[in-house]
């Protein structure tokens, strides 16, 4: 039996990206609080971003993040083109989903195979899994290269692509281009599928949310690069531009993340959350899938993200194939942003979640302020509420089993610590 | 060296990841090196931590707070070899945009109650702190030059990574050069050779995110830029960024603060 009073700590959480740490305090046998301790440097985005010129944002929010670039990018893009009131052709629109896509491949990829699969097949990271079960990290790995294979081709690097700008791409590729990356995609749809079906063979442990959940909706596809709404389980409903009426960050001292609340309530985003407000508008093949893998149409267990990532994984490849295939090359790669005094909102879905920026420019297109609030931020109120009732329902466990239980609910949420730490509200709580 | 294989460990400290991702994502060679080497710290990819001195530690990120300073001694302390990767621990990375502004005011923006965040005034490259044996420039790093650089000092050579501008490597790839044929401002001749040329390779000039090469003369650099109609403040920005302290040491202008 262990101890009555004890402290549980972990001091660098290992397969998240970035740095936070995990604290449980337990008093005479009552769970006294349970913590992730974001400890991630913060580096000051939304402060040297004042006085940059519109047209070379989205190349340095891109560097918040080396795992979800192009989600950084999007969010920048559409916030200061709804300034300057510009819409991008179709056409356009359709080469940032495919490029986005990608980024959901090979981000989904990474996290299933490389951080998130050997938490349910007991190993330490996946080189060891790879020692037992070789095709099966081969196979994340040549699911990961796709995704990467679409930034590249798309955006022209894996990590903070150089082919993207606001206004559109620098160069639209040649149709006869993609051809290669189809045929590819083909391979990587059969391994998407694949994983859900080792997945779906897992065990999960049973723990249900009990918090609102919170995505970007489009009213004609499974939203990813941006939609008309941003819609919650709990029936709230608004557009970008209302999105800081809703959502308040608060600093806390253990955290060099903001927490956020929606109308003053705790909520999720991210794939549970997008899955949960818009299945129906997945592909036949995908809903089909996610059906054999004994999801229904929503999904509210944590511990089964990594099925609805592999859905999502599975959607995003179909999706990038159909884009491919009805690719028409843009008459130009990008339309004028000509500069635009105002203020501009964008939200997009992120691997993990959504993510918000807010712009303001002067008339000569200068950034004047930015508020950017990316999803672990967003995440950490949940995540925390997940770890203190796995905690106190397990108390029973000694340390170390209790403290790898913790460890696996944080990496349920895939968090980006990296990315969680550099961002401000200006309108937050100043109590 | 042992006869057991030599340990790798990766580091992080202020970054954004992308620079320790592109170990992951060396996706056909991730098991072979895994074959090679004993990956014996490497927090993103593995809970298992293997005591140190390590026989070769790859450092992500910039030293940004007063742990950092004691910690990249310890690192140093625990690596027999210190390779830098990326712009952040080459360079400071953007968020040295911090030493050119006032703190104070960078943690007000971004904090309500600035007291609970410890950070420096500045961020500043490791080899501002230690030792370093290599130093990996890109932001983010190339995949190629990555493992060029692991297998060279896993055999004891010095790795191949030519100090030469992206002008080279446009030269090679039989790329028109967007400068003058097009009056695209390119920092493609002051800029370290590395990622094969991308930008120039999609029509766009290139914009420094491998830091200035050895010997880049930026003031002839900043006139060319002023000759194609860049005003001087927007000279002044494109070296402001993931390697401003770089390009401001030879000679760029004064980056701007707000």
């Amino acid at each position: 039996m262990p101890p009555p009073t004890r402290r549980l700590q972990v001091n660098s959480l290992a397969r998240v990206e970035g740095e936070g740490a995990l604290r449980i305090v337990i008093e005479n046998g009552v769970l006294e609080r349970a913590e992730l301790r974001i400890y991630e440097p913060p580096r000051f985005f939304e402060a040297f971003l004042r006085g940059r010129q519109h047209s070379e944002v989205s190349d340095i929010t891109s560097r918040i993040c080396g795992i979800c670039p192009v989600a950084y990018q999007t969010s920048a893009w559409l916030a200061i083109e709804d300034v300057c009131g510009v819409v991008v052709d179709e056409r356009i629109q359709a080469l940032r989903r495919l490029l986005y896509c990608g980024e959901w491949i090979s981000s989904h990829a990474l996290h299933i195979y490389l951080l998130h699969i050997p938490d349910f097949l007991g190993y330490e990271d996946a080189i060891s899994l790879a020692k037992d079960h070789r095709a099966i990290v081969e196979r994340g790995l040549r699911l990961k290269r796709a995704g990467n294979a679409i930034l590249e081709q798309i955006g022209g690097r894996a990590i903070h692509p150089v082919n993207t700008r606001i206004g559109g791409f620098h160069r639209a590729p040649l149709a006869s281009e993609l051809i290669p990356l189809a045929e590819q995609l083909r391979g990587a749809l059969d391994d998407a599928l694949a994983t859900l079906t080792l997945a779906a063979g897992f065990d999960f442990p049973d723990l249900e949310l009990e918090h609102d959940m919170l995505a970007v909706h489009h009213a004609d596809q499974y939203a990813i690069e941006g939609g008309e709404e941003v819609r919650s389980v709990a029936g709230a409903g608004f557009g970008a531009a209302d999105f800081l009426s809703h959502v308040v960050e608060h600093q806390v001292p253990h955290s060099t993340a903001l927490h956020a609340t929606l109308d003053d309530h705790r909520y999720l985003t991210g794939p549970l959350a997008r899955y949960t407000l818009n299945s129906a508008q997945l592909s036949p093949l995908a809903r089909d899938a996610a059906a054999g893998a004994g999801l229904g149409p929503t999904c509210s267990n944590p511990f089964r993200s990594i099925l609805v990532r592999a859905v999502e994984t599975i959607y995003a490849t179909e999706e990038a194939l159909r884009l491919i295939s009805e690719y028409q090359r843009p008459d130009r790669p990008s339309v004028e942003v000509p500069p635009h005094e105002g203020v501009g909102h964008g939200v997009s879905e992120a691997p993990r979640g959504l993510l918000y920026h807010r712009y303001q420019l002067n008339s000569a297109g200068l950034l004047q302020s930015a508020t950017i609030i990316p999803p672990t931020s967003q995440n950490q109120p949940a995540i925390e509420d997940d770890l203190l009732r796995v905690a106190r329902n397990n108390l029973h466990l000694d340390d170390e089993s209790l403290a790898l239980l913790c460890e696996r609910v944080i990496r349920n949420y895939d968090p980006c610590i990296s990315c969680s730490t550099h961002f401000l509200d200006l309108t937050i709580d100043r109590r | 060296m042992s006869s057991s294989p030599p340990t790798l460990a990766v580091w992080k400290f202020a970054s954004c990841d992308g620079c320790q991702l592109t170990l992951l994502d060396c996706e056909d060679e991730l098991l072979t090196l895994a074959g090679e080497v004993q990956i014996a710290h490497f927090l993103e990819a593995s809970r298992n931590v293997l005591p140190g001195p390590y026989d070769v530690s790859l450092v992500e990120g910039s030293v940004t707070t007063p742990d950092d300073l004691t910690r990249i001694h310890y690192v140093r302390e625990q690596s027999r070899t210190l390779i830098t990767i990326g712009a952040c621990a080459t360079a400071g990375g953007i968020q040295a945009l911090r030493n050119f502004g006032d703190i104070h005011d960078f943690t007000s923006v971004v904090y309500a109650s600035p007291q609970y965040i410890d950070t420096l005034a500045t961020s500043t490259p490791i080899s501002d702190h230690v030792n370093v044996d290599f130093e990996l420039r890109g932001c983010p790093i190339d995949k190629s030059q990555l493992l060029e650089v692991i297998s060279a000092f896993l055999v004891g050579r010095k790795p191949d990574i030519p100090d030469t501008s992206v002008c080279t490597e446009c030269k090679r790839r039989g790329l028109t050069c967007v400068m003058v044929a097009d009056g695209v401002p390119c920092l493609g001749p002051v800029t370290h050779a590395g990622c094969g040329a991308l930008c120039p390779a999609v029509g766009r000039g290139c914009y420094g995110c491998f830091g200035p090469m050895t010997g880049a003369n930026i003031p002839a650099m900043s006139r060319q830029l002023t000759y194609l109609g860049m005003p001087d403040a927007a000279v002044g920005r494109i070296f402001s960024t993931f390697n401003v302290t770089a390009f401001t040491e030879r000679g760029a202008g004064d980056a701007p603060t707000d």
